[in-house]
């Protein structure tokens, strides 16, 4: 009997294919570099700001499902750029990328995704595969774009099956600088491009880079701050070396409890020394599980640029109850049941009542599940940036 | 923040009459907000002068009061409803303007009113250009470099600064009446005057030209706890130049980085939180530079408007209900978004497909005027189309406007002509000018050279070229014979029929004789069709069928599917099918049909003049009389339709609704697919006008079950030669009539008739191209003209019967028993088109046995053409003798009048019927009404300058407004000034008519005179009414030299015209005085009897003395 795989009639004219672990065959056209990675398929809703997205490294070991059928209408920029290091793997889009059109464009998206090893794959019904990852979970999957449409589609599958998956896998370590940086990027403005940093500002702030979006960076220095980025695992004394007046902690991808392995116990003793902390995303999580809060992997995550946060707690005054439109993506949440009594919840997702913030009673700490510093997404929540700064030193 | 409860009753003001600018996107708006207030328990009252929206029917408002839209009408509901609270947010810039109004004279002070949803000084800043202008220069948003002028020196003043070209907006108007863009300054100064004139503040905004700029407008929301979410993003595809109404438009916005999105998310909320928006949803309009992203802010609406209605259609969020809501003071996080049921009103909408919205035009109806696009809106309606990319969504969009276009059709005017005319033809902003870059693209022009010249964004281009180069393959190749390669072309959107069209001509023969060859049966067919694939619109559906390339349908769940919603909201794609472990997995379908029992309702498309709301109105009582128990069981509703504005189109009108194009193919697709579960028992094809009757033969051919009358009787009364024999049958009389196709024929035919005659071509909706002929000469010309619009089916020529007194009978048959629900008697004499009559119900003068003998052939009819369901009947009575002028045996636009006259749901009656319910079950209609209601039609004129603002056999209203009081002359008085007319109190009333209306404008004259008029008239009538011993001056006619008549009405001397025409060259000759009066804003009548009743109106009661009483008050009399 022949391999069933062999059975997925390939229509002419494919040049790209998804092969998933469960052996689901979907055949596009593919675009970006050529080749084949491995990695888990997940979704984004937002609109714009696909470049951002592929940039960012919580997507790190992912194939990203643009839910929008019209990807790369605006080209790819040198300024639209999350970070240097590995993002997304893939992606994949609905229609087939068109030339660009958009005066900030210097080239096309597919050779940007080229000269960035990174694969797209088009002419899928995302919609339904969306639908699949909701109702199913996000599979493990090799996408693979040749040219020549050539595939060795039982060998494809044998590598999306035989790959660990993302559980227990610790990718912060991969995609975190090996060095540290003083951080010299402004904000970016409109005709002006990004500005620069005023390297003799203060306060002072630590940024630890479990994978981190570079707007952060850019965010805490609007908000007034000079930021010295270093490692995911940097030691409590390395980082107290550089005298910071505030530490940051950064978003990442992977699972939060195997990164949580060395960052919490630094995170306890910057909590001990009473050092004003920031966290975003996975810091958030690492800033809870430090508090002695517990994680819980979510019945369904949330991924998109459109997601409404409410404030809720004491400490907010006339603007409780606020709602904020945040970017988001993650699977895992703070479990708000689990929150020790000194730490309080002051941001509840609207969508479905997870918990969205946390603040540390008694002390300068706390930090959010979404993403403030957007890029993409809405600016609604840049005022955390302000608070944290402006509360420093 | 919960609701407040320190107010307990609402008044909400409608949009009045449809118009262009404001049309059924207001009733769409205000019935969700009435829904939404009355669930929350306030009293709500209404005031809209319009009958045919949903809004005024009186199971919605606690009181509904169809009265004129005036700040003194308004002021007299106030003072005797007493409301807590104002909503003016919801009836368009009408509201608005009179709630400011309300508020400036003290009324809302003085019954202490307060104004929800939008401040009164929100509202001003809004609008005020300068307000405006300085705070968004106080939040640090660029505005073009403008000035406010109050005169036209200050507005010279101003163009040193802004340069040529220079926009012109009048403050205050609809649409932009009375705006333009100026290139000379002889232009400048014309356009300013007309805005100065056409603004109530005598006020207009200079500004810089962005010609060429991409224009976005962002559809936002906010609450009185400064939450705000954007709900769309919307992109234009005309550039800035043309009025956003009038552009093509694309969701979401689909060339901006984020960057630029969120530039312009902050900017937009920040608009509204400068201005002071409160609770509710606004739209902001920015101009972007394409060239470095510089953002300008244009302007913003302080209300929910035409583009909210199109952001709610376009992602699933209900705006106006979300409004409404937060107008009485709840928080977005409070609300859910009970369209999708999972996720919250605080949610921003993100969408998984491309929505595109095409205007419609009705250029056609106002001869002489020049059909350019600019700032000042033009269009009649809209369709929108949903596809998961731009090119499947355009070309939806383009069969759903129901032009006559399948896709991307040829322009044969621009056929093999040089560059330069092609290139000044996509220069000129015209409603066609997306098929000419189609067409350009065919003549080998570049994205490049066309985007220079349109300044379309070239991404857009790109698509396009890309339609136009798999039309080229098609063309040369035929259709692909595997199923890849024609879902290919069936997911950029191609209907079946512009395939069958382009297979054709791969042929390789002309394209006109290869079709006629398709055409004919037998081995050429087979030949062609095996070189081709296929050559018609059923051969092309059966190879696509065979292939397995269906459509697979999709919900709009305002999430992309990132959560599981529950929106029974669908729209058709064409996806490719992917391969599990077993084989293929064929594409995801997600319309799951239900088990139940089903009836679908086809819609009426975009809204255009003869087809509007009245026929949206019947479809939604079709919704509501199906969907639930009575008398019988509840069926499963499905709404089929392709309008954004209307309320058929709303969440929670149908049980399932699909937003489709109303074509053969796209209905038969979605009909297979219901067929897959439960019954369909029938689609009600009588409800939508012509749009869904021409489906009914595809529908048939399909097997599908056609509820209440049969198409075939529908034809029967639409074919002059099968319905003449009927009529002999049945001894009716009809006025002398007879068929021609050919000029020779048509001549015969009228000789033998006698002019004058009454001339049209068959089939037509509206009357377009009818027109009254008094000589041989003025035939000749009609010929000519005819043809073009009819191709070559026959001319139609009737007697026409001068001064004839038109009726129109409603009526609902089951086959066993005809119900009479009411009769109408209109003011225009016969010979003006019955939508653009004035009429009255009851029937105001004329004797019981004729109305009877009207009713006795309506019933007769009825039986004899087996109706089932609604039918109306046209007559005309001359000299105590009955007419039979035509017969519609379907929904027409008298219904919703009827049902609000006579408070009996008509409509919903009918449908039950339909489905089988017998007459029987219902309580007998109402007939004796002790009170009067007068329908006034609208019109457009204003719009078109260059254009006779006449009436005529063809049908130029765009709505109507209703009147009802106890007596004629009260319910007349309030239909005028419910549709825009100040009747004026004294003054000069100017008077000129033909010789057949001298003796019948006597009494008008006299009792004008009496009620201290002075009266001037051109020769002929001074005469005439001299004569009778009246007191009247003599004018000159135009032709007579200056100072003539209308030197007067120009300098302001004339307070009211009557002024009737007839033949060819005395129209003309007085046109100028009818555009002067339009210019003028003199009220002005063109037929004798509307004369009488304007002057019966002016002598009996004062507008003062006019008494407003609630729907449900006459009802229960």
């Amino acid at each position: 009997m022949a391999d069933p795989a062999s059975s997925r009639a390939q229509p002419s004219g494919a040049t790209g294919v998804l092969v998933l672990a469960d052996g689901t065959v979907i055949w596009g056209r593919g675009f970006g570099a050529a080749g084949s990675a491995v990695g888990e398929v997940c979704f984004n809703t937002a609109m714009t700001g696909y470049q951002e997205v592929m940039t960012d490294p919580s997507y790190a070991a992912q194939i990203v499902t643009f839910t929008f059928p019209h990807i790369g209408n605006v080209g790819a920029n040198a300024e639209d750029v999350e970070s240097r290091v590995e993002g997304a793997v893939g992606c994949i889009v609905r229609e087939d990328v068109t030339e660009p059109s958009n005066f900030r464009s210097i080239e096309r998206f597919g050779e940007w995704l080229a000269r960035n090893g990174k694969i797209g794959l088009s002419g899928v019904d995302t919609r339904a595969l969306t639908r699949r990852i909701r109702q199913s979970g996000a599979p493990n999957a090799v996408i693979a774009h040749a040219p020549d449409g050539k595939f060795d589609i039982p060998a494809l599958l044998k590598r999306a099956k035989d790959w660990p998956g993302l559980e227990g896998m610790d990718l912060a370590i991969r995609v975190t600088r090996e060095g540290q940086e003083g951080w010299e990027g402004g904000y970016w403005r409109l005709g002006h491009g990004y500005g620069r940093a005023a390297r003799d500002a203060t306060p002072h702030v630590v940024a630890v880079d479990y994978g981190a979006k570079d707007n952060i960076f850019r965010n805490l220095v609007r908000a007034g701050a000079r930021v010295t980025v270093v490692p995911a695992k940097t030691s409590f004394d390395e980082v107290m070396a550089l005298k910071p007046d505030g530490v940051f902690l950064s978003n990442g991808p992977g699972d939060p409890a195997a990164t949580g392995e060395y960052a919490v116990p630094v995170i306890k003793a910057l909590l001990d020394a009473d050092v004003p902390l920031f966290g975003i995303c996975l810091g958030h999580q690492m800033l809870a599980l430090a508090a002695g809060a517990k994680t819980i992997k979510m019945h369904q995550g949330h991924r998109g640029a459109n997601h409404p946060v409410q404030r809720v707690g004491e400490g907010w005054g006339e603007t409780t109850g606020l709602v904020e439109i945040t970017s988001m993506n993650h699977g895992f949440a703070v479990d708000a049941a689990s929150l020790p009594e000194n730490v309080e919840q002051t941001h509840v997702s609207l969508f479905d009542g997870t918990n969205c913030g946390i603040a540390i009673k008694g002390k300068k700490a706390f930090a959010v599940q979404y993403h403030p510093e957007a890029s993409p997404g809405p600016q609604d929540s840049f005022y955390l940036f302000e608070k944290f700064v402006g509360g420093l030193g | 923040m919960p609701k407040r409860t320190d107010i307990s009753s609402i008044l909400v003001i409608g949009a009045g009459p449809i118009i262009i600018g404001q049309a059924c996107e207001f009733d769409y708006s205000g019935t969700q907000a009435i829904k939404a207030l009355k669930e929350e328990g306030y009293r709500v009252i209404l005031v809209n002068s319009n009958p045919a929206t949903i809004m005024t029917d009186p199971e919605f408002a606690d009181a509904t009061y169809i009265e004129p839209i005036t700040p003194e009408i308004v002021a007299k509901i106030i003072a005797k409803e007493r409301p807590d609270a104002l909503l003016p947010t919801m009836g368009g810039q009408t509201a608005l303007n009179c709630a400011l109004k309300l508020d400036e004279m003290g009324v809302l002070a003085e019954y202490g009113v307060e104004m929800i949803g939008a401040k009164a000084d929100a509202i001003d800043k809004a609008e005020n250009r300068q307000r405006f202008r300085d705070a968004m220069d106080k939040i640090g948003l660029e505005s073009a470099r403008s000035g406010v002028a109050n005169t036209v020196d200050e507005a010279f003043a101003i163009l040193e600064r802004t340069g040529l070209p220079s926009i012109i907006r009048p403050s205050f108007t609809l649409g932009g009446t009375g705006g333009g863009i100026a290139y000379n300054k002889a232009e400048f100064e014309k356009i300013v005057r007309e805005g100065l004139d056409a603004s109530p503040t005598t006020e207009v905004l200079i500004e810089e030209s962005l010609l060429g700029w991409k224009e976005f407008e962002m559809e936002v929301v906010r609450d009185r706890k400064d939450n705000a979410i954007i709900v769309c993003s919307i992109e234009n595809v005309d550039p800035m130049g043309v009025h956003t109404g009038d552009s093509i438009t694309v969701a979401p916005a689909l060339t901006l980085t984020d960057k630029e999105y969120q530039i312009m998310r902050n900017a937009s909320i920040a608009c509204l939180r400068e201005i002071g928006v409160e609770t509710g949803g606004s739209n902001v309009q920015f101009a972007v530079n394409p060239r470095d992203g510089r953002l300008i802010v244009i302007e913003m609406n302080p209300r929910v408007s035409r583009s909210s209605a199109l952001a709610s259609k376009a992602t699933g969020f209900p705006i106006a209900r979300v409004a409404a809501k937060l107008a009485v003071g709840y928080t977005l996080d409070e609300l859910t978004n009970e369209i999708t049921g999972a996720t919250p009103a605080s949610f921003e909408p993100t969408i998984d497909y491309v929505v595109t919205k095409i205007p419609r035009f009705a250029f056609e109806k106002f001869k002489g005027a020049a059909n350019d696009l600019s700032t000042a809106m033009k269009s009649v309606g809209e369709v929108m189309a949903i596809g998961r990319n731009f090119q499947e969504s355009m070309q939806k969009a383009l069969r759903g406007l129901e032009t006559g276009l399948d896709g991307f059709n040829r322009v044969p005017e621009l056929e093999g002509v040089s560059r330069d005319v092609i290139t000044a033809a996509l220069s000129r902003r015209t409603p066609d000018r997306l098929l000419k870059v189609g067409q350009a693209f065919r003549e080998g022009m570049s994205v490049e050279e066309i985007a220079a010249v349109t300044f379309y964004d070239p991404w857009f281009l790109r698509q396009i070229e890309a339609i136009i180069a798999a039309e080229r393959e098609v063309q040369k190749d035929g259709l692909p014979i595997d199923a890849p390669g024609l879902r290919r072309l069936k997911a950029m959107g191609f209907s079946d029929k512009r395939l069958a069209t382009l297979a054709v001509r791969s042929v390789g023969v002309a394209g006109g004789l290869a079709e006629t060859q398709a055409r004919r049966s037998g081995l050429l067919h087979d030949a062609l069709v095996a070189m081709a694939g296929a050559t018609s619109e059923e051969e092309v559906r059966a190879l696509r069928h065979r292939l397995g390339v269906l459509p697979v349908f999709k919900r709009i769940d305002s999430c992309a599917a990132e959560f599981e919603a529950i929106t029974p909201y669908m729209y058709s794609t064409y996806e490719a099918p992917s391969f599990g472990v077993s084989g293929s997995i064929g594409p995801e379908c997600e319309a799951y049909p239900s088990d139940r029992r089903k009836i679908v309702i086809l819609g009426g498309g975009p809204n255009r003049i003869g087809q509007g709301i009245e026929f949206d109105y019947c479809c939604v009582h079709a919704c509501f009389a199906l969907g639930e128990e009575w008398h019988g069981p509840a069926f499963e509703t499905i709404m089929v339709n392709c309008n954004p504005e209307t309320v058929s189109t709303d969440y929670d009108t149908s049980d399932r609704l699909y937003f489709e194009p109303l074509t053969a193919e796209d209905v038969l697709e979605i009909l297979r697919v219901e067929q897959q579960s439960g019954e369909l028992v029938g689609v009600i094809v009588q409800f939508g006008g012509q749009t869904p009757l021409k489906l009914a033969q595809a529908l048939e051919d399909a097997g599908i079950p056609i509820l209440g009358t049969s198409p075939d009787a529908i034809d029967l009364a639409e074919d002059r030669e099968r319905f003449a024999k009927l009529v002999s049958k049945l001894k009716l009389q009809q006025p002398d009539n007879g068929i021609a196709r050919s000029r020779d024929e048509a001549a015969a035919v009228a000789a033998r008739i006698g002019y004058p005659v009454l001339l049209r071509p068959s089939y037509v909706l509206g009357g377009r191209a009818m027109e009254i002929v008094d000589s041989e000469a003025q035939l000749d010309d009609y010929i000519a003209t005819a043809v073009n619009v009819s191709g070559d089916s026959p001319v139609l020529i009737d007697q026409y019967l001068r001064d004839a007194i038109e009726c129109d009978v409603d009526a609902v048959c089951d086959g066993n028993e005809v119900r009479i629900a009411g009769v109408m008697q209109h003011i225009e004499e016969a010979g003006v088109h019955s939508g653009d009559s004035a009429c009255t119900l009851p029937p105001y003068s004329l004797p019981p046995e004729i109305i009877a003998e009207m009713e006795r052939q309506a019933e007769g009819l009825a039986f004899a053409l087996g109706v089932k369901g609604l039918m109306n009947v046209q007559f005309a009575v001359k000299d105590g003798t009955v007419y039979l002028i035509e017969v519609n045996p379907r929904a027409s636009r008298t219904v919703p009048f009827v049902a609000k006259a006579t408070g009996q749901p008509v409509a919903k009656i009918a449908a039950r019927v339909m489905a089988g319910e017998p007459l029987s079950s219902f309580e007998p209609f109402r007939r004796d009404l002790p009170y009067m209601s007068v329908k006034e039609a609208v019109f457009p004129f204003a719009r078109f300058p260059g254009a006779d603002p006449i009436l005529s056999p063809e049908m130029k209203s765009t709505g109507e407004v209703m009147g009802i009081d106890t007596s004629f002359e009260a319910a007349f008085l309030k239909s005028q000034i419910g549709a825009g007319m100040k009747l004026p109190r004294a003054g000069t009333l100017f008077v000129s008519v033909k010789d057949t209306d001298k003796a019948a404008i006597v009494p008008a004259v006299r009792r004008l005179i009496d009620h201290g008029f002075t009266v001037i008239a051109t020769g002929g009538t001074q005469t005439y009414l001299a004569e009778q011993g009246l007191a009247v001056e003599r004018v000159n006619k135009v032709a007579e030299g200056q100072p003539h008549i209308v030197d007067k009405i120009i300098d302001g001397e004339v307070a009211l015209i009557f002024n009737t025409t007839e033949g060819w060259q005395s129209l003309m000759d007085s046109k100028s005085i009818r555009q002067a009066a339009l210019a003028g804003k003199v009220p002005y009548y063109t037929t004798a009897a509307a004369s009488l009743a304007a002057a019966a109106a002016i002598a009996t009661v004062g507008p003062e003395q006019l008494e407003v009483r609630s729907l449900q008050d006459y009802y229960a009399q």
